[in-house]
């Protein structure tokens, strides 16, 4: 703001390097291919041409975590699973987002029984949760939208360190 | 004649105009049976549908719905009948939007709207109470509690002309 006063009417934007950093990471957040059960269809129709989640930039769903900047766990999470699930996000390079994508990978949903993962809290952190069953593409933009939320509140000194762990007590 | 064919196609497709909905601006409508978030419901004088009967959270699949009962007086009466919900709490992350809540309900208290914009950066936001889902007091109501004459509302469901 100082310097723009300054420098008056050139055509030069000044902002924060946080400011422009948090906005490139939301304009380009490619999300994980890793659909586990029917909230799956919904994600692929959030990328169909209908809602067109490359409005957002995120058109390519990345096979390889290696690639990929965000996990969105579209389903129930087996407990045979949880353990490939913590790997392939320990694969994905910094920074990284998770979105607990329906009410299965949120909490448990309906399923609360021995063989799934109630919430996949229990083994990554989750930034954002979005309701529903499975959500409609829709709501998986509003919570795309709520994690660029998020985001571009992040400061410089959160960029390198890995992000809290929410644990809640059941 | 296969490429031209291809050719085609392709143009055809490129004339017509796109079919994307530019969802956070523009919203498509969802069907009329279309089943979101839900609404705690009000008769027309203010005073609340709910009366704490625990029926919604018995015949939830998730359980995702916590009532508290708490007892009806004159002189501070949030519902028709004995009894009202004191705490009432639906957690939006474990629901799954069956609709078995607004089938069990015994006054129609309890509607799922249209409503479906819901994420949550922390789990704990998901938990809508009372004050988050009932709905304002409609024009020529009261807010509850209200005090009325002893005798009036005796009945759960009252004598209106139009309970509904």
């Amino acid at each position: 703001m100082g310097v723009s006063g300054k420098l008056g009417n050139l055509g030069v934007v000044t902002l924060r390097l946080e400011d422009a950093v948090n906005w490139g990471r939301t304009r380009a957040m490619w999300p994980m291919l890793f659909g586990l059960a029917c909230c799956a269809i919904e994600m692929m129709s959030s990328q169909a041409p209908a809602y067109d989640a490359s409005r957002f930039g995120m058109e390519l769903m990345r096979a390889s975590p290696r690639q990929s900047d965000l996990m969105i766990v579209a389903g129930r999470v087996t407990r045979k699973m949880a353990p490939v699930l913590r790997q392939l996000y320990d694969q994905m390079p910094d920074p990284k987002w998770v979105i607990a994508m329906g009410d299965c990978a949120s909490c448990g949903g309906v399923f609360n029984n021995y063989a799934i993962v109630q919430g996949v809290d229990e083994v990554v952190p989750v930034d954002v949760y979005v309701a529903g069953c499975p959500p409609r593409p829709e709501q998986l933009i509003h919570g795309f939208l709520t994690l660029h939320e998020k985001v571009k509140e992040m400061r410089w000194n959160e960029w390198a360190q890995p992000q809290e762990t929410t644990v809640i007590e059941s | 004649m296969g490429i031209i064919n291809g050719l085609l196609t392709t143009i055809k497709y490129a004339l017509q105009s796109p079919v994307t909905i530019q969802y956070p601006e523009e919203e498509r409508v969802v069907r009329e049976r279309y089943k979101g978030k839900h609404v705690l419901r009000r008769y027309d004088n203010g005073l609340e549908r709910c009366i704490g009967c625990s029926l919604c959270a018995a015949a939830c699949p998730a359980d995702a719905i916590w009532v508290e009962a708490a007892e009806n007086t004159d002189d501070e009466r949030y519902s028709p009948g004995e009894r009202y919900a004191k705490t009432y709490e639906i957690n939006m992350l474990r629901c799954i939007f069956c609709g078995y809540c607004e089938d069990a309900c015994p006054t129609e208290a309890i509607v799922l709207e249209h409503e479906y914009q819901l994420s949550f950066t922390d789990r704990r936001d998901a938990i809508y109470t009372k004050d988050m889902l009932i709905v304002p007091v409609p024009e020529g109501g009261l807010p509850t509690p209200q005090k009325v004459e002893p005798g009036t509302f005796d009945r759960a469901i009252p004598d209106m002309e139009d309970p509904k």
